[in-house]
């Protein structure tokens, strides 16, 4: 697939390195600064052209004619519009995704449509992120918790500890402990390793345990897995950028919120914008704040500034202090890695939240949910199994009937608004919604392959 | 360095090599010519080394390095030019000492043309194939042809691919993905053989010889099956289609993709770079047909305008066919057509020199030193076409320059440290760093005269030439080496 991207931010380079990898697909990055992208040509397979983005002249060098998907990433809204007509306009570029941040023109819907401002998808990685760490709150004691069909069925990450119903037990005694509802373990982590999980797998305390199951029943399965914790109520955010406010706003309603905000000024202004919040102005690395606020007493301490070597130190420092749970902002896959393993509870990468929602578009059949996991080494993915018996690889097979690569699970259908947690005897029906989980995403185009109507026999 | 990574790339590479010793096993039955069983040797020797080399470190997949680039390519060269010497080698005719065999071969590979054989014409023709082969291989490139053909070198196949391409600017794909570029430069080259091998045979070539001067004549190497060159078929129509092809191979390939593509031909002349190619070979040919003519060189007037010619492209483009003895011109035209062939072809095609768009940018430092002592104050960038050329273009172009002119003069005064006059030294350094093949004085019909020594001097000549210096003489730097 021939992909253009515009803009080779923070996103912008993640999403050209996710999609890059990928052998069929044939990536061109396009920014204004030469020196961004020689380093990025130098790391990645990948053409790159200079120059501003929206521009057709720029935009026919970079390839637009022949392009299948065009991903505008620039900092600005408008020029990711303007990028996205001109492609649709001159080009008739099939699919275009754009980064839209700012929520006035998300709230207007009819402005995105063929004749206006054709934009296919929309992408707000700050709302993408504030879900993320929302349901992160919501669920607490999750690393991850990642939605499928509408919301319908969840899969949650979690660190098996020894209080957990399971732990120490055979994955098959699940039943018996709790028989009236259904999940399934898809997929065990032990010392950063996947385990391929069966009935006689013995989860261990450490484990990073992911599961699925309807929204319902999450935090019963949670209990599997560890000591229930209490509903989260204080919530600190340090940083008060867009995806700070987002936040709080989301919160305030439910919980006690705090924003600690550098810059007065910007805290006046957020201080205007909540309703129920308390914005504070300093430093989130000040201990003297910190302590004054009572931070031994608070349930999450989420450090969502731009600098994420700040969010880094903050969050420890906050841990240290008593802070129950903390969570930091960091963008490098290396550093996440450094942290996430010992000082700081969880580390969200923005990147991997946003690259799930372009993955979705790029893969081949009808995908309708990509979450990349494990810094992109491991994928769950929501596929819409289509055809009849005959020209389907999956439609009307058993699930232990499906030549699936190794290292996947179909983990769970929805079927309609039923959601069926999948055994070995299950059988896939037309228009069912599986969802894999993939611990190699390697074998995705295998995987691919499968969903795709077979059209030698139609 | 990463010892396991550049091991099992050279392993594949070599494996992949072998195979190209088993066209001129065909050709040698086809010809009957009993001299099938040193390619057989050369074959397995080959895919031996490359399987012994590979075995133990299959399973390593790292990445590769922008060093380890570098050494993957220099060495592959070196290795590949041992390698490829060994069906000479192993041949009873002709009979090659150890030294002659690797000389002959580095020059094919190297898409020199230099020669230490004669007798060509009653060569086996296998051997003369093979020959031809060799500079066909090396003329885009046998490491883009592997990035081509082996996916798994992924993002290092960029760093190899800028290791052997020609040329100051090399961050330009014509695709996105490096092994499409790769395959893009091969179908345009492989297109161009064919082109080239169909019009020799139209104008009266037989199809081996029109084969193999195919192959040296778009991989500018310069090779023929017979000790007189192309002037033996004696044929202006041969002449002219040899003069056109060389012409076309000497400008940038991509220039050609993008006529493939887009099915037009204007953006050859918007390009500088082209032009100032024209121009070049232009005012070569006047100066050396009006001379020619002047002097009385040939009495028929058609001898000297295609002599003439014929010399000036094959020269300038460092192709190094003869149709005449050059050597023995009058006056300065011998020493100008050695001194075209410093500028060479343009970047990123198959023609050795120092590369049209250096000189050119050279050039235009020069007229901007010249403005800025009429106007003081003005900024003034150095531009081609209409794009302003970036620092580190301008810088890395006078360091490659300089550097040029250091190793000409260090390898110039070795050969005459070994006994050759002043005139056979410099055309033999300039023959052998150009890529260009024949020289003036005892160099002017082949190398045979040359001593051992001089020879493997010659051979680190045409090395350094093709993988433009900085590739191989940063092997021999500590920087390279330290941790």
């Amino acid at each position: 697939m021939k992909i253009l991207i515009l803009g080779a931010g923070q996103v912008g380079s993640s999403a050209a390195y996710h999609l890059s990898r990928e052998e069929a697909n044939e990536v061109t990055v396009v920014d204004t600064r030469a020196d961004v992208l020689r380093e990025l040509q130098d790391r990645l397979d990948i053409r790159t052209v200079v120059g501003h983005a929206a521009y057709p002249e720029v935009l026919d060098r970079a390839g637009a004619n022949d392009a299948d998907i065009i991903v505008a990433l620039t900092d600005a809204d408008e020029t990711n519009m303007v990028a996205c007509q001109v492609a649709y306009t001159l080009y008739h570029t099939p699919t275009k995704i754009a980064r839209i941040r700012s929520a006035e023109y998300m709230s207007a819907k009819m402005l995105f449509t063929q004749e206006a401002i054709p934009i296919d998808v929309r992408i707000s990685p700050e709302q993408l992120v504030c879900e993320y760490v929302e349901q992160l709150i919501l669920y607490p004691g999750a690393l991850q918790v990642l939605e499928f069909a509408n919301g319908r069925v969840r899969l949650v990450a979690a660190r098996a500890d020894r209080d957990g119903l399971l732990v120490g037990q055979r994955i098959a005694t699940l039943k018996e402990h709790i028989p009236n509802t259904e999940g399934r373990i898809a997929a065990i982590y032990r010392d950063g390793l996947s385990l391929q999980p069966d009935g006689d797998t013995v989860i261990q305390e450490g484990d990073e345990v992911f599961f699925i199951a309807a929204r319902q029943d999450i935090r019963v399965f949670m209990s599997e897995m560890r000591k229930l914790e209490d509903p989260v109520r204080r919530v600190v955010i340090a940083g008060g950028g867009n995806i700070g406010v987002r936040l709080a706003l989301a919160l305030e309603q439910t919980n006690q919120v705090k924003i600690i905000e550098r810059d007065p000024k910007r805290a006046r202004h957020i201080s205007e914008q909540v309703a129920k919040a308390i914005v504070l102005v300093g430093d989130a690395a000040d201990e003297e704040l910190l302590l004054e606020e009572n931070v031994d007493n608070i349930d999450v301490f989420c450090a969502l500034t731009n600098a994420e070597e700040a969010n880094i130190l903050s969050a420890m420092l906050a841990k240290r202090l008593g802070a129950h749970k903390v969570m930091a902002l960091i963008n490098r896959p290396s550093y996440a890695e450094l942290v996430e393993s010992g000082s700081i509870d969880i580390a969200i990468s923005p990147q991997q939240v946003t690259i799930g929602s372009l993955l979705a578009h790029v893969r081949r059949g009808d995908v309708v949910k990509v979450h990349s996991l494990r810094r992109g080494a491991a994928e769950a993915m929501e596929a819409v199994a289509h055809g009849g018996e005959a020209d389907s690889r999956v439609v009307g097979k058993t699930i232990e009937d499906i030549k699936l690569p190794p290292g996947t699970n179909i983990v769970a259908l929805v079927r309609g608004d039923r959601v069926i947690i999948a055994h070995h005897d299950t059988v896939i029906e037309t228009d069912d919604h599986v969802i894999l989980f993939m611990t190699d995403r390697r074998k995705i185009e295998s995987l691919e392959q499968l969903f795709q109507v077979d059209v030698s026999f139609v | 360095m990463n010892w396991t990574v550049v091991q099992r790339i050279l392993g594949l590479l070599l494996m992949m090599f072998s195979l190209t010793m088993l066209p001129p096993i065909l050709i040698s039955m086809v010809f009957r010519d009993h001299s099938w069983f040193p390619f057989v040797e050369g074959f397995a020797l080959t895919l031996i080394a490359g399987f012994i080399c590979w075995l133990p470190v299959r399973k390593h997949h790292e990445d590769l390095r922008l060093r380890d680039g570098f050494l993957v390519v220099a060495s592959f060269w070196t290795v590949l030019g041992t390698f490829g010497a060994a069906p000479l080698f192993f041949a009873e005719t002709p009979t090659m000492s150890l030294t002659d065999a690797i000389f002959e071969s580095i020059s094919g590979l190297t898409t020199t043309g230099a020669t230490v054989l004669t007798g060509l014409d009653y060569l086996p023709k296998s051997i003369l194939y093979y020959r031809q082969q060799l500079q066909w291989l090396g003329g885009m490139g046998i490491i883009v042809l592997a990035v081509a053909v082996l996916p798994m070198l992924g993002v290092g196949g960029m760093q190899l691919y800028r290791a052997e391409t020609p040329g100051p600017v090399k961050d330009t794909k014509l695709t996105p993905r490096i092994t499409e570029t790769a395959k893009a430069l091969w179908y345009v080259y492989l297109a161009f053989t064919i082109a080239c091998m169909i019009c020799y045979m139209l104008v009266g070539m037989d199809w081996f010889d029109a084969l193999c001067h195919a192959f040296s004549t778009v991989a500018i190497g310069g090779f023929s099956t017979h000790d007189l060159s192309i002037g033996y078929f004696n044929s202006p129509a041969i002449d002219l289609v040899a003069i056109f092809f060389m012409f076309a191979a000497g400008i940038n390939f991509s220039l050609h993709f993008f006529a493939w593509r887009h099915i037009q031909v204007k953006h050859y002349r918007a390009d500088p770079e082209f032009r100032a190619y024209v121009f070049v070979l232009v005012a070569v040919s006047i100066i050396v047909v009006t001379s020619l003519y002047y002097t009385g060189t040939y009495t028929a007037a058609g001898d000297n305008f295609i002599n003439g010619l014929f010399q000036a492209v094959s020269i300038a483009t460092t192709t190094g066919y003869t149709t005449a003895n050059f050597a023995a011109w009058p006056g300065a035209l011998p020493a100008l057509l050695v001194f075209a062939s410093f500028v060479g072809g343009s970047a990123g095609s198959t023609a050795g020199g120092i590369k049209v768009i250096r000189w050119l940018l050279i050039y235009k430092q020069g007229v901007r030193e010249i403005v800025r002592l009429v106007h003081p104050s003005a900024e003034i960038p150095v531009k081609l076409g209409n794009t302003a050329v970036g620092f580190r273009v301008v810088d890395a172009v006078w360091g490659y320059f300089s550097i040029y002119i250091v190793v000409f003069g260090v390898m110039l005064l070795l050969m005459m440290a070994m006994g050759l006059d002043q005139v056979t030294a410099f055309s033999a350094v300039a023959a052998t760093l150009n890529n260009l093949g024949p020289g003036l004085g005892d160099v002017a019909a082949g190398f045979m005269t040359l001593g051992n020594s001089a020879k493997w001097v010659a051979v680190l000549g045409m090395l350094l030439g093709r993988l433009e210096i900085f590739t191989l003489l940063v092997l021999i730097t500590p920087t390279f080496w330290r941790r």
